[in-house]
């Protein structure tokens, strides 16, 4: 009954979102001034529509929380003796529940578009709402034709067939919701783009509109990619934090166009320049977006040929996605012209700087864009090749260094116009760090050359992005400035820490007889016994190994390799420990022949800066929100924002040069 | 040294046998699967290399990030080899020879792979396009067409 009543909500939901779209057009067919009596629904609709699309998700968080085995979805996914917080977060740990999630976010997130945006005109907020409910439309069409979660079995299932033990993990409850949220965050950024680009209203009013729904949806891309880097990084038992994976591939893109939208978004709410560059980045950051949800639920990565064998969900999405992708840039393409020019700028200035990033950030995405897709292609056709990190790295590092040298002297430069000789003091001092560490570093060892590069950019970025304070009365920047600072900050913070783990790890694999010490790093560690423990779905084979570092007091780390009997699979549960400088990592294999147990630990120095770095960044987001959100509030006029920077930065200049 | 001559003996013994011996899991796995080699210096050589090699058992996981069986007779097979004294890319030429271009992560320049090459410079050259007409074109009275 409950699955029923959930199926019925996505209906009527679909149905509402025919309504917000019919009604949101009609609103854009009259005159400005004129009221359109079908418009007043678009709001209403988008909000009841939220409500519904949220209760559907909400029957099927209950019927996984009960293991209603008469669900087709419940019975392939859950098993009745796995803990609660994993039968909850198995819901998304599918494809039906997954975009379940994803439409229930969409809805939401245009619901709450509808109940608190007041501030845009009545047309292109219709047109807004009218793009969201087209898009929300296109996915509930999905779900409701070709992968229904509700769907029930004939004869009910005696046992349900469990969760991939993979996902049995925290990161599964944060991961997913997390991104998706981001993911569809951006569709709101989308919705608004079109809806401004139709009603020619881009301008400054406009992206402070959109700004803070591009930052949070920012903020928590970022979480979630760093969240699951460290999942990724913990649970899969190597010690690797990125692989270039297509999955996490799909995510970064999304990230790397909305990065690239943000800064944009900023300039036009404060500058009212790059109007057209705007709209092109909302369009794309939401097309990857799309597109990363084709890939990850087409099924098309695991096999492009069983995607071709059974095609309906993977074709059905691919549909979708060109439809609003290539109608989304036939719109643009149509009325980009009609845009009015916005303000200009010369090369030297914050603007040429953005400009300049956020071209290196769309060609990155390029790149992982070409590493993603044309494996897939290419096995369309039967030749098989693989594009890996010996092949991104390299290339995204072309367009990444130029782009973080811009970004440490980029927030430095003036608005509008600058002379480089104004800031040649800053400019050297960066310069000082970079080479300097460089030299620092190769003196002690050869370490190959991205994390030579990288260990010498991340001191000198760090110094970057503290110079925008560099004679500021701390007490009066402004929080959207300290976010900034705080965002650039943890950029060198990760840096910092993927260089330290690439140049700097120790492996040590090891058969070791228990008793027997082994040797990484400073630490000395002992395997003290090995004894079989048991979890609610589980058996395992647990390690106790006393790691001393320093011939200090020993701490006790507990790996286990667990073996899963629903669906069987065995997983390495790796035991961290965790430093101020860095992590140890150990992990416990299988036992050979001679009774030896195989154990491998990894001494990985400053590795959690990397997720610390992505956490800053996320920081920075927040506080950018609450910054802009705040001055919003008081309502105050860009110009005046625009004249009080300006005679801070007048003032900067006035003071004297501190020698240090 | 004795170990090192006891390696490569055994190296030597297992390779014939290694081919059928892939992929099947009731083997124990081959001594180099979950150990390192002595030289630190060695061990860094076969550990890069096999960050650049697929696991052909696995989804997106190198050699030296998986537990399936047969990642670890190919990480054994590529300390072996090492060991012997084959350079990182001869290894790579036979395991490509053996199993497709599939199994490398580092794509060549060939007839199937020049695109992921030509299409890096063609962005590059997209990139210094649109940066000169947008931040190049200071003098001239153009709107913001990007």
């Amino acid at each position: 009954m409950i699955a029923e009543i959930g199926l019925a909500a996505l209906w009527l939901a679909a149905a509402l979102a025919v309504l917000q779209m019919v009604s949101g057009a009609a609103g854009l067919r009259m005159p400005e001034g004129a009221a359109n009596p079908l418009a007043i629904y678009a709001r209403p609709a988008a909000i009841v529509q939220a409500v519904l699309a949220v209760l559907a998700f909400m029957t099927l968080l209950w019927a996984f929380a009960i293991t209603d085995l008469s669900i087709k979805l419940v019975a392939t996914n859950s098993h009745s003796m796995k803990p609660m917080i994993y039968k909850l977060t198995g819901t998304w740990g599918n494809h039906e529940g997954s975009m379940l999630l994803w439409v229930g976010v969409l809805a939401a997130s245009g619901g709450l578009l509808a109940a608190f945006e007041r501030r845009l005109p009545e047309r292109t907020m219709g047109a807004t709402l009218a793009v969201q409910g087209f898009v929300a439309l296109g996915f509930y069409a999905f779900l409701l034709l070709s992968s229904n979660p509700f769907e029930r079995l004939p004869v009910p299932a005696m046992e349900g067939t469990g969760l991939n033990p993979l996902l049995q993990d925290i990161g599964l409850a944060i991961h997913p919701p997390t991104l998706y949220a981001g993911y569809v965050g951006l569709s709101v950024a989308f919705s608004l783009a079109m809806g401004a680009l139709l009603t020619r209203e881009v301008n400054p009013s406009f992206a402070r509109v959109m700004r803070p729904w591009v930052l949070g949806a920012w903020v928590l891309l970022t979480l979630g990619i760093t969240a699951g880097s460290f999942w990724a990084y913990y649970e899969l038992g190597w010690g690797g934090w990125w692989f270039w994976d297509p999955v996490e591939n799909a995510s970064l893109m999304p990230w790397l166009a909305a990065t690239a939208l943000m800064h944009s978004v900023s300039v036009l709410a404060a500058r009212d320049a790059l109007r057209t560059w705007t709209i092109m980045l909302g369009v794309l950051a939401f097309s990857m977006s799309m597109l990363g949800t084709f890939l990850v639920r087409s099924g098309v990565l695991t096999s492009v040929h069983a995607f071709a064998v059974d095609p309906e969900r993977g074709s059905f999405i691919l549909g979708l996605l060109g439809l609003y992708i290539g109608g989304a840039f036939t719109i643009f393409a149509l009325r980009a012209g009609a845009v009015a020019e916005g303000k200009r700028f010369a090369l030297v200035s914050r603007e040429g700087a953005l400009v300049f990033n956020n071209v290196m950030l769309s060609a990155i995405l390029a790149i992982v864009l070409l590493g993603t897709l044309y494996p897939l292609l290419t096995e369309a056709f039967d030749v098989r090749v693989s594009v890996g990190p010996p092949y991104f790295n390299p290339a995204s590092a072309i367009f990444a260094v130029p782009m973080l040298l811009v970004m440490a002297v980029g927030p430095l430069l003036r608005w509008r116009e600058d002379k480089p000789a104004r800031i040649q003091f800053e400019a050297m001092l960066i310069a000082a760090v970079l080479i300097g560490a460089i030299a620092l570093v190769s003196f002690f060892g050869q370490f190959p050359f991205l994390p030579l590069l990288g260990l010498g950019l991340a001191p000198a970025l760090a110094v970057a992005a503290l110079l925008p304070l560099r004679g500021r009365n701390l007490t009066r920047v402004p929080a959207a400035t300290w976010g900034m600072v705080l965002a650039h900050f943890g950029v060198a913070v990760s840096l910092f820490g993927m260089a330290c783990e690439g140049a700097f790890t120790e492996e040590r694999l090891a058969a070791v007889a228990p008793g027997g010490t082994e040797q990484v790093g400073d630490f000395a560690v002992t395997l003290q016994s090995v004894t079989p423990v048991a979890g609610p779905n589980w058996t395992a084979i647990e390690a106790r190994l006393a790691v001393s570092r320093d011939g200090g007091e020993p701490v006790i780390l507990a790996p286990q390799a667990r073996n899963f009997w629903s669906p069987p699979q065995a997983t390495s549960e790796s035991a961290l420990l965790t430093r101020w400088d860095g992590q140890l990592y150990a992990v416990i294999g299988n036992q050979a022949e001679d009774g030896r147990w195989q154990i491998r630990v990894w001494w990985k120095p400053f590795v959690t800066f990397i997720w610390y770095g992505g956490l800053l960044i996320a920081l920075g987001g927040v506080l950018a929100i609450a910054g802009r959100v705040r001055v919003d509030l008081k309502r105050r006029k860009a110009v005046a924002r625009g004249g009080e920077r300006r005679a801070e930065l007048e003032a900067l200049e006035a003071q004297p040069v501190p020698a240090e | 040294m004795n170990r090192a001559v006891f390696a490569m003996v055994m190296a030597l013994l297992v390779m014939p046998l290694a081919g059928p011996a892939l992929g099947q899991d009731s083997m124990p796995p081959a001594p180099y699967a979950y150990n390192q080699l002595e030289d630190p210096q060695l061990e860094a050589e076969a550990s890069a290399l096999m960050h650049t090699l697929r696991c052909l058992k696995c989804q997106s996981q190198s050699i030296a990030d998986s537990d399936a069986p047969m990642a670890g007779d190919m990480r054994h097979q590529v300390r072996s080899r090492i060991l012997a004294g084959e350079s990182p890319d001869q290894i790579r030429a036979w395991l490509i020879a053996r199993y497709g271009d599939y199994v490398s992560y580092e794509p060549e320049i060939s007839a199937t792979t020049w695109p992921l090459f030509v299409i890096p410079v063609l962005v590059i050259l997209i990139v210094a396009g649109v940066l000169l007409r947008r931040l190049g074109k200071r003098r001239t009275d153009e709107g913001e067409g990007a």
